[in-house]
């Protein structure tokens, strides 16, 4: 688990770093490394599907704010009611906290799920699907709407994106 | 000399040439084994797309559009939605949505665990080109103005 704590940590100190310091680019390198980070406790809490997943997301976001941010030079903004902005960023983490401390002690542990259909997937999965993999068998044959629902979801992006960004129409032929 | 101006330097163009078509295969490699090993259609077709944006990168887009344009890219992405929810329907003419309907094969085999590999070489089509069209739309479309 000491391993998983020391990631823990390197990701908190590169989120700190990717807010604080003043330039964009290493902004983004921070955010960066903030990802590969995540990436690698996946690793260790044994789930190399989640890992190849969010390592391969990473380095698309990566390569994407790189592209849009390395010619661009915002303006960096010094002056304001810093006081008060510290003020209330203490005073929210304070009472969020005393919040998750007075309610994460209902939650269950970690590893004991309270749901029981968790454990029968575990069992039947390889034998009503064949496949060898359990989460494709679970994200692909128990649980294929959310796939549905998660590919509806990419689809209305890409509209999305394509419908703001594009500036010229396409022309008929 | 004209096709040496757009895109990054020689050293980046010859280093692409020889890696591009293995990060491709590996890409096929991770959907087609979604079922036996980790991975799956998803973080294959985003590899599959890292490898267009590799090209698109290195030797600038009109070589990228030249492999693969947007009009072919919306076209993947349409084709892999279609084949996802056809397959899914398919499943009514045995009882229900999303029926596993062909067999089970061996398992631990390429050809195994029914409609999985379906699904994941839609899901497949789908990853790549949409995340190929989203690069393009935000690195790409959003310049043609500035220059």
């Amino acid at each position: 688990m000491i391993e998983l704590h020391l990631l823990l940590l390197f990701m908190i100190v590169g989120a700190i770093v990717a807010v604080e310091v003043g330039d964009l680019i290493s902004s983004v390198v921070a955010v960066g490394a903030v990802g590969l980070g995540l990436s690698l406790v996946f690793l260790v809490l044994k789930a190399p599907d989640l890992a190849i997943t969010q390592l391969v997301v990473e380095i698309l976001c990566l390569i994407i704010l790189i592209r849009a941010t390395i010619k661009r030079d915002l303006p960096l903004i010094k002056s304001g009611r810093w006081h008060f902005n510290t003020f209330s960023t203490l005073l929210f983490i304070v009472v969020f906290l005393l919040l998750a401390f007075i309610s994460l002690h209902d939650l269950p542990g970690f590893g004991k799920p309270l749901l029981r259909v968790a454990s029968n997937y575990l069992r039947e999965g390889f034998l009503r699907t064949g496949s060898a993999n359990l989460v494709t068998s679970v994200i692909l044959d128990f649980r294929a709407y959310d796939t549905l629902g998660e590919a509806t979801v990419l689809f209305t992006a890409v509209m999305g994106v394509m419908v703001v960004m594009r500036r010229i129409g396409r022309k008929k032929e | 000399m004209k096709a040496n101006q757009t895109g990054m330097t020689l050293i980046v163009k010859t280093i692409t040439r020889l890696t591009v078509g293995l990060i491709l295969l590996y890409g096929i490699y991770i959907v087609l084994h979604g079922h036996l090993s980790p991975g799956g259609g998803f973080p294959g077709g985003v590899i599959i797309a890292l490898s267009f944006i590799h090209i698109m990168l290195a030797f600038g887009k009109d070589m990228a559009f030249k492999k693969l344009n947007q009009a072919r890219a919306s076209f993947f992405e349409n084709l892999g939605a279609i084949i996802f929810l056809s397959v899914a329907i398919i499943g009514f003419a045995g009882g229900y949505f999303f029926l596993n309907f062909l067999s089970k094969g061996e398992p631990f085999s390429l050809f195994s665990a029914g409609t999985i590999p379906l699904y994941n070489i839609a899901i497949c089509f789908k990853v790549a080109a949409g995340l190929f069209l989203i690069f393009v739309a935000l690195v790409v479309l959003s310049r043609k103005e500035e220059e």
